[in-house]
């Protein structure tokens, strides 16, 4: 599991960014948030290198750009200013602007003419400079692209891809900190992914280009500078990582933490508190996919464990972790040795002060303290 | 000039008297210029026919050419056509009466002129999408009668084996059947721009009613067209109301075809087949020679109400309604044609007998087709592209969830 490897504190220099530039100068960084990795520090094995979530996500758009010519990535400043975040870093200059477009500012507009392509047979990659922003097109996504190829009886398919940051980043308030797992994961005929790690990023983002549905892709903004070690295979031009599937980052016996995008990394170091504090081995399952789940995983794992905690830094009414609690009521009621509890944003606007902001989204603490209180320690 | 029934009330013809708008029968004459000997014998031999000269309105465009080419043969399809629709329509209007046909059911008679003037003009290469009001335009993309009858029964012959219903019909090249108000014209755009980005030669015809004239995205997808050049043409199928609502009601501006500012426009006489196959005809030219994108504006009437729930009288006037239908597409078409000799009256008959036998036959096999098997399987299928579905889809209880695998 991939557990070990991400407590070595002797490798903390190998894991600076530093180390992505001098190999990949041409995807060097902006300034960003510091990669919370950098004090965690691991191991690089043979083979592995440090990639950032932004150069995963490069990484896979050019794979699939250069592989499939009926793509083309659109948005607002995906090609001349490389990407308000730089994921679109040299595209333009590699694939020209008939495959890299820069849109005016017209969600609706562009998303509906990117939905339109993919009716007409092309494999548009939409891009949203965040998620916020696609509530103006989000008729589009549902109405046009989730539900046409069912009310065609089968005949319309709608390869499309949206993708852009989502949920919260840091201090830019209310109207762009919103999380959108639970609307898109309530639409039948979406897919929808959340990665996490730089090798989830490239995986899933490859996989959704090539999935032949409407796939919504959920990166999030503080993930995007972070460095995540990659495997050689992941490297790779052919990796894909298959979308319904979760990956349990860390085994464990007495706790199973379900949580999704920026929370692993935060359930992550939870459990690894939770270890040092109490001993208690903790399981957490990266969901990678919101839309399909896999109920499968969770309920194995619940099954092993008896205890359920989910964290995800949505609104906590009819969310992700919602959903998660009410499936393991109906399908692994009979092993819970405790009710299942949910850690998730607060049912507040986004404030903008730091401390406000602090607590209206899980932090570490708030997960340690959820879990000991759940396994009453 | 424009007659009086292509004039909304807006501001802009608002000083113009009924006095000065030339009558039917005036109008008549001005299209009857053709000398009768010129119309030749044979089927297949072409001839030009006049395009009645208050057929257009134009907006930094020049007007299609006033005299059609076209054959015996195509006038005598334009009004079969025509008739296939009308009685399509009708036999939908009944079987919605008799409660078979059930929630949404929009007809388009009156408006029969722009769908097939339309398709006339294009080839089965371009691509064309539209709203709700799609029976007409679904027929003419080269559905049967049967796979529209059938969808609008619910039933699994429907051309979306019954999942789409009155306003979801697909087909080779026709986009929908759009069911948002306005959605579907940035959709149309991006079917453009896949021409665009294929190198194909062809255009889009990206239709809307004067309902959605209003909605933020069509301006937006009239924005991005503009920029890109894309090979599209907007037309605004104006049937004087959205719903209930009329269109000076709702638009503080009724040229529709004006409404594009920087795409040129045109506005065409939506009950004149022969108009309408002209103006699309020459915008196919203008677009194809990658000039850009092009709004037309249908001016047209709806004879129906809005849906069938609707007996369209509360927001029109009896007489309005009686003056439209004296202007019916279908019937004036028809006299024109006798006019010229391109047929017979009792020729015309005979069309409009084989039309009935031909709808019945379709609609009497329409309604033998079964309904959709009650079981998972069916329910389930298509949310997602064959091989590519989840493994399991969750149904109204645990027990219903459905394993595809």
């Amino acid at each position: 599991m991939a557990s070990p490897r991400l407590f070595r504190p002797a490798a903390r220099l190998l894991s600076s960014r530093l180390s992505t530039a001098a190999t990949r100068p041409a995807f060097r960084q902006t300034a960003c948030a510091p990669s919370i990795l950098r004090y965690r520090g691991y191991a690089t094995e043979s083979g592995t290198k440090e990639v950032t979530v932004r150069d995963a996500l490069n990484e896979a758009l050019a794979e699939e750009l250069e592989s499939n010519k009926k793509t083309f990535i659109l948005g607002e400043e995906v090609a001349q200013y490389n990407g308000a975040y730089k994921v679109t870093r040299g595209l333009l200059d590699r694939f020209g602007p008939k495959r890299v477009i820069d849109t005016p500012i017209t969600e609706a507009g562009f998303c509906g003419l990117a939905v339109g392509a993919a009716l007409a047979g092309l494999h548009p990659i939409c891009e949203f400079m965040t998620f916020n922003f696609a509530m103006q097109a989000i008729d589009q996504i549902i109405n046009s692209a989730a539900k046409t190829h069912y009310m065609s009886g089968g005949i319309q398919p709608c390869n499309i891809t949206f993708r852009g940051p989502n949920g919260f980043a840091a201090g830019v308030a209310a109207q762009h900190s919103q999380d959108y797992s639970a609307w898109y994961g309530s639409i039948p005929g979406l897919k929808v992914v959340a990665p996490w790690s730089a090798e989830d990023a490239k995986g899933l983002m490859k996989a959704a280009i090539r999935d032949p549905n409407p796939v919504v892709v959920l990166e999030n903004e503080l993930l995007y500078g972070q460095a995540f070690p990659m495997s050689e295979a992941a490297q790779k031009d052919d990796f894909v990582l298959p979308i319904g599937k979760a990956k349990i980052e860390r085994p464990g016996k007495d706790l199973t933490i379900v949580t999704l995008s920026r929370c692993v990394g935060q359930s992550l170091n939870a459990a690894a508190e939770l270890k040092q504090k109490y001993g208690v081995e903790a399981e957490v399952i990266n969901l990678r996919s919101v839309k399909p789940l896999d109920v499968e995983t969770i309920i194995q794992s619940l099954k092993k464990t008896g205890r359920l905690m989910c964290v995800e830094s949505g609104f906590p009414m009819f969310g992700v972790s919602s959903e998660i609690l009410a499936l393991s009521m109906e399908y692994g009621f009979d092993y819970l040795t405790a009710p299942a509890v949910r850690v998730t944003g607060a049912e507040v606007p986004t404030p903008y002060a730091a401390g406000l902001e602090a607590l209206s989204f899980p932090q570490e603490d708030t997960i340690v303290g959820q879990a000991a209180k759940l396994l009453r320690l | 000039m424009l007659s009086r029934r292509l004039q909304p009330k807006g501001f802009a013809f608002a000083s113009i008297s009924k006095a000065q708008v030339p009558s039917i029968a005036s109008h008549r004459a001005l299209a009857h210029v053709a000398n009768l000997e010129d119309i030749p014998n044979e089927e297949d031999k072409p001839f030009s026919v006049p395009i009645s000269d208050d057929s257009f309105e134009t907006y930094h465009f020049d007007p299609p050419p006033y005299s059609l080419e076209t054959t015996k043969k195509q006038l005598k399809h334009l009004y079969h056509d025509m008739s296939m629709i009308r009685r399509m329509e009708t036999v939908a209007d009944s079987l919605y009466k008799d409660r078979k046909i059930r929630g949404f059911c929009h007809l388009s008679t009156g408006q029969e002129a722009v769908a097939v003037g339309i398709e006339h003009a294009i080839t089965r290469n371009d691509k064309l999408i539209t709203a709700y009001r799609s029976h007409g335009f679904t027929l003419m993309r080269g559905a049967t009668v049967k796979s529209i009858i059938a969808e609008l029964l619910g039933r699994q012959d429907g051309i979306s084996f019954g999942k789409g219903g009155s306003m979801h019909m697909f087909c080779e090249s026709f986009f929908g059947g759009n069911g948002i108000v306005g959605a579907s014209v940035p959709l149309g755009a991006g079917i453009a721009f896949a021409q665009q980005f294929n190198d194909k030669q062809n255009v889009t015809i990206n239709l809307f009613g004067d309902g959605a004239a209003n909605q933020g995205q069509v301006h937006e997808a009239f924005n991005l067209a503009k920029l890109w050049s894309l090979p599209v043409i907007f037309g605004c199928e104006n049937n004087r109301y959205g719903m209930g609502t009329s269109a000076e009601r709702a638009s503080a501006m009724t040229d529709y075809y004006k409404r594009g500012q920087y795409i040129p426009g045109l506005r065409v006489n939506g009950m004149d087949v022969l108009a309408v196959l002209a103006a699309v005809r020459h915008g196919k030219e203008y677009v194809q020679a990658g000039k850009g994108p092009l709004l037309y504006e249908y001016a047209t009437y709806r004879f129906a109400g809005h849906s069938m729930s609707d007996p369209g009288t509360a927001y029109r006037s009896r007489d309005e309604l009686k003056t439209e239908r004296a202007k019916d597409p279908i019937s004036s078409f028809r006299d024109k044609l006798i006019d010229w000799g391109v047929f017979t009256e009792d020729q015309a008959k005979g069309i409009d007998r084989s039309v009935r036998e031909v709808i019945h036959k379709e609609v009497t096999e329409a309604e033998k087709s079964p309904e959709p098997e009650l079981k998972a399987e069916v329910l389930f299928q298509d949310i997602y592209v064959r091989g590519s579905e989840p493994n399991q889809r969750r149904g109204r209880t645990i027990d219903e969830t459905y394993y595809s695998r």
